[in-house]
């Protein structure tokens, strides 16, 4: 093919635009496929560690030191979110107890909440649980199931201008007041929205992914294995031949496979108690994600099961 | 609570049944070997209730009271609050009861043991399952080290003081049913929402309370002067 200018320009403009495309939003070999923070620009891997009921353990040493272990095997595959809240009983200790075990992992990316329907004890709450992780401050703070949502964003807000924290959030679970979390999606300058969003329970694809993506909010997606209900119920049932395509090897990849395709999700935070589960996890986060195609075919695989 | 409607009892359950199990096996280690002086003191209960029903109940609700406000301590205030914030809120009526127990016992002697026919019948049965409680453990595939054990673990001592309090006579009585009877309702949920099948004890025990009172009612009834059946 003989150079000429044109094609000489259009060859140089594709190289400088690959070259300055961040290497952390490509998928490399072994490491976490990451997306970006809209607010900031800053790429975090799109599957993080969620704490609810799996690293509520109380005191139980031996317990703490499993949860210390799946932790070790999150950040050695290259995960960075852990998300927990004043509600999840000892998950806060239980993590602090990890992270010092672990050295303070200097990759941690804190998502914490807020959860008190007192507006006057919200920063109470929030240095406790800043105490119990053992963090200087937290990475992102939200508002827990929407409770007390305008007094705690008025805090979070101070806060983040204040330098004590760097992203605000809100959220829901389980398909819970929809309406509300979108007035306060077009409203609010809010970083971050978390809400359930899986396989079977797709209503947020309606309406809070495209808003998230068209306000340049962040997704956090909970509950994507439906509290393991969902890979309980597909456990024994072989995966079909064409999710070879995608490189998993489990229901649970699959599941998560299909929520990281949606381009406005930003991390999905599966819980887990097992070290091979945790590995599984971020492994979803590598590697080929299905296009809307294969998406439906998923979707409409699963629901059929 | 916004949505109250939507919520299912599972969305309050913060722990896996691992831990709540290993929770057991956790608090017997730390109280061993209370636990034999706990069955001891559960077999004297039947002793003393069967041999002498009205002058051991000063002796017999100290004994409760005691059980209640320890069983409310060292478990719920000590351990169970780690795994499950709500307990916090349970503790003071744990507190009551026993306060309960020392008033209509020790202090008024306000209650006699001696029920008997199928009421008696089915106070004893409740007390003798509470009594045989750690049983429960290997019978679903659990070691005996996560046993459940009257005066240590509230289940078996909510369970026993129904049974007791079926066995009992006294005008306190209304006072003395609400706690174990919520307690059960509480822990039954609890391991329904876990899925254990333990949540049957817990469940026909409030369900053999129900039908009794109610059977002591209608007895009541039939004895009153101005009562007839209809033609």
């Amino acid at each position: 093919m003989r150079t000429t200018r044109r094609t000489f320009v259009r060859a140089s403009l594709a190289t400088a635009t690959a070259a300055l495309l961040p290497i952390s939003l490509r998928a490399q070999e072994g490491a976490p496929t990451r997306r970006p923070i809209p607010s900031t620009g800053e790429a975090i891997p799109i599957v993080g560690l969620g704490t609810w009921i799996t690293f509520n353990v109380g005191g139980d040493a031996a317990l703490r030191d499993e949860c210390a272990a799946v932790m070790a095997a999150f950040f050695a595959a290259g995960g960075r979110m852990i998300d927990s809240s004043p509600m999840y009983g000892s998950s806060q200790p239980v993590i602090g107890y990890g992270l010092q075990k672990l050295g303070r992992p200097s990759t941690l990316f804190s998502a914490e909440k807020v959860w008190t329907s007192s507006a006057a004890a919200g920063p109470g709450q929030i240095e406790q649980s800043r105490r119990f992780w053992g963090v200087p401050k937290f990475d992102l703070l939200q508002v827990h199931n929407l409770l007390a949502w305008k007094e705690h964003l008025k805090t979070l807000f101070a806060m983040k201008a204040a330098g004590a924290v760097r992203y605000v959030g809100i959220t829901t679970s389980e398909g819970r007041r929809h309406d509300l979390l979108e007035q306060i999606m077009r409203n609010e300058p809010i970083d971050f929205v978390q809400f359930s969003y899986n396989v079977v329970d797709r209503e947020a694809e309606a309406r809070l992914l495209p808003l998230a993506a068209e306000r340049g909010i962040a997704v956090i997606v909970n509950r994507p294995f439906r509290q393991g209900a969902l890979t309980d119920r597909l456990k024994g049932k072989p995966l079909p031949e064409w999710a070879a395509e995608l490189g998993v090897s489990s229901w649970a990849q699959l599941i998560l496979k299909f929520i990281l395709a949606h381009p406005a999700v930003t991390v999905a935070i599966p819980a887990t108690t097992r070290v091979d589960h945790a590995r599984e996890n971020l492994a979803a986060a590598g590697g080929p994600l299905p296009d809307p195609a294969m998406g439906k075919r998923i979707s409409a695989y699963v629901q059929a099961l | 609570m916004s949505e109250w409607w939507t919520y299912r009892p599972e969305d309050f359950l913060l722990f896996s049944p691992r831990v709540y199990w290993r929770m057991f096996e956790l608090h017997n280690a730390a109280l061993w070997p209370l636990q034999v002086l706990a069955l001891a003191a559960g077999l004297i209960v039947l002793l003393l209730v069967a041999r002498w029903p009205r002058s051991s109940a000063r002796w017999l609700a100290l004994l409760l009271a005691a059980l209640w406000i320890f069983v409310g301590w060292s478990f719920l205030w000590n351990r169970y609050v780690e795994i499950n914030w709500a307990a916090i809120y349970v503790v003071p009526a744990f507190a009551v009861e026993g306060v309960l127990f020392l008033i209509c016992g020790p202090l008024l002697n306000s209650l006699a043991f001696d029920r008997r026919g199928l009421a008696g019948g089915i106070g004893y049965f409740m007390l003798a399952l509470a009594i045989a409680f750690p049983l429960l453990a290997p019978l679903q595939g659990r070691g005996w080290t996560s046993s459940e054990v009257f005066g240590i673990a509230p289940d078996p001592t909510a369970v026993a003081t129904l049974g007791l309090l079926l066995l009992a006579r006294g005008r306190p009585l209304p006072w003395l049913l609400p706690v174990p009877v919520l307690w059960c309702l509480l822990s039954g949920t609890t391991l329904w929402t876990m899925g254990e099948p333990q949540a049957w004890v817990l469940y026909s025990a409030l369900a053999l309370t129900a039908f009794v009172l109610t059977w002591n009612a209608v007895l009541r009834l039939s004895a009153s002067p101005g009562w007839s059946p209809r033609p």
